[in-house]
């Protein structure tokens, strides 16, 4: 536990767009270790004067994937890293890192469920990683997510949220699109309400272990209404970023 | 890592900002304008009428204060640059509250405290040595930018400690427990350094 957090250089192995503003880095480490689902890696910029840039980005990857972690990363309008990486950085080039951090929003298997995860946009990384966790442990945890986004273009890991949603596991995925809805759309189309927690949550029971991560006013929305609906505070998570957080 | 380490391509985009800003920005760190919310749960609403704040542990006698007692203690305001560990600063914060200070010469300390756990309504607890919220660096704060602090910034009252990453700013803050050795918090237990000085970069375990 007294290990300092050694940064170390990372090779971008591949970069993969997910949605027109999301993509998945593939990062080779060379100090690879395991990580807790909901975890994060620092990432660091340094510029030839020395001058540098951090931030914070999830992983999406699960942790059975050894050797690697991908990190999937919003381009935030004006963002210095989002925008370098996404505009500039291409496979083959390296960049610091350290992690895994973070212990709390944070979902393994032995936890139990049953699991609601709730997602708002690239808020779906850090519960993807469980998600994917969770089927590659063959995990049959009952386990609900309800992913809001804009627009169906938006909706990041859209076909393996699918395939994940279908494979008889016990995992169901509901979206809600807030913006705009395809013809013949079959899912919500509005914000995250407690009606519709009630809704979707109701058939976990009364005390399912929640994590949400998003946008503030949808983390505070979907907190609240779960309170309101009866689960317990202390079976509810929280991760929130924005307005800042390029 | 290598020291002389750089990012292929990457320039930065440096903050048009004064030198003097740049001076108070520390490593790291980038400057916001907004005022972001983080928090591991839900926000907590809190009766005013159910709120009380507390000094205990290690104190000859534990004193409290209903929110309308919290309100008549000498109050002043404080103008503070805060760093979250996430990243961002925000310089300039306005804030009113009362010192920690003004709070302790209300209680008789045990001459064995050490070390301070402010604790909170929903559970949250962090930790950080006596002298670090003592002569005038630590407050509790009930307004900022001159209205009542807002539930998801830790409202109706939350510590600031602005010389420590903002995790030792604990949200709805509801007493502070002294104690003759040190516990880990709820961030510091979780991987969060148990220290976190901005300017030493004290993010992590270890660092």
């Amino acid at each position: 536990m007294n290990r300092p957090l050694q940064w170390q250089i990372a090779t971008i192995a591949a970069i993969r767009p997910e949605t027109p503003g999301v993509k998945t880095f593939t990062l080779d480490l060379p100090d690879w270790m395991p990580h807790r689902p909901g975890q994060h890696y620092d990432l660091r910029l340094r510029a030839v004067d020395g001058y540098e840039a951090q931030r914070s980005y999830s992983i999406a990857s699960a942790p059975e994937t050894k050797g690697q972690v991908q990190l999937t990363i919003e381009r935030i309008n004006d963002g210095e890293v989002s925008g370098f990486l996404h505009d500039v950085a291409v496979a083959g080039d390296r960049i610091e890192v350290r992690g895994p951090i973070g212990g709390y929003f944070v979902w393994e298997v032995p936890l139990g469920g049953p699991l609601m995860l709730i997602a708002g946009g690239s808020g779906v990384v850090p519960l993807m990683a469980m998600l994917r966790h969770r089927a590659a442990a063959g995990s049959q945890v009952p386990a609900r997510l309800l992913f809001s986004a804009r627009s169906y273009d938006d909706l990041i890991f859209r076909e393996e949220l699918d395939r994940l949603g279908a494979d008889g596991s016990g995992l169901e995925v509901v979206y809600t699109l807030t913006r705009s809805q395809p013809s013949g759309w079959r899912g919500y189309g509005r914000r995250i309400d407690p009606a519709m927690l009630a809704t979707v949550a109701g058939p976990l029971g009364r005390t399912p272990l929640c994590f949400i991560c998003g946008p503030t006013l949808l983390v505070e929305a979907a907190a609240n209404g779960l309170a309101e609906i009866g689960v317990p505070v202390s079976r509810i998570r929280t991760e929130r970023f924005g307005p800042s957080g390029s | 890592m290598a020291d002389d380490f750089v990012t292929r391509g990457f320039v930065g985009r440096r903050q048009i900002t004064s030198a003097a800003n740049t001076q108070r920005i520390p490593p790291g760190q980038h400057e916001v304008k907004d005022f972001p919310v983080l928090s591991a749960g839900p926000t907590p609403r809190v009766p005013l009428d159910r709120w009380s704040f507390s000094i205990e542990g290690f104190v000859r006698e534990k004193v409290s204060w209903t929110w309308d007692e919290f309100l008549k203690l000498p109050a002043r305001q404080f103008t503070v640059d805060i760093h979250c560990v996430t990243t961002w600063s925000k310089l300039d914060t306005r804030w009113t509250g009362v010192s920690v200070d003004t709070l302790l010469e209300h209680v008789d300390l045990d001459p064995r405290a050490a070390f301070v756990t402010a604790y909170t309504i929903e559970g949250y607890t962090t930790n950080m040595p006596l002298p670090d919220i003592l002569n005038g660096r630590a407050f509790v704060a009930y307004e900022y930018d001159g209205l009542p602090l807002a539930p998801a910034h830790g409202g109706p009252a939350r510590l600031v400690v602005p010389h420590l990453y903002f995790w030792k700013s604990a949200k709805w803050v509801t007493g502070l427990r002294l104690m003759d050795k040190d516990r880990s918090g709820f961030w510091e237990s979780a991987g969060y350094n148990n220290h976190g000085d901005p300017w030493k970069e004290q993010r992590y375990t270890g660092d």
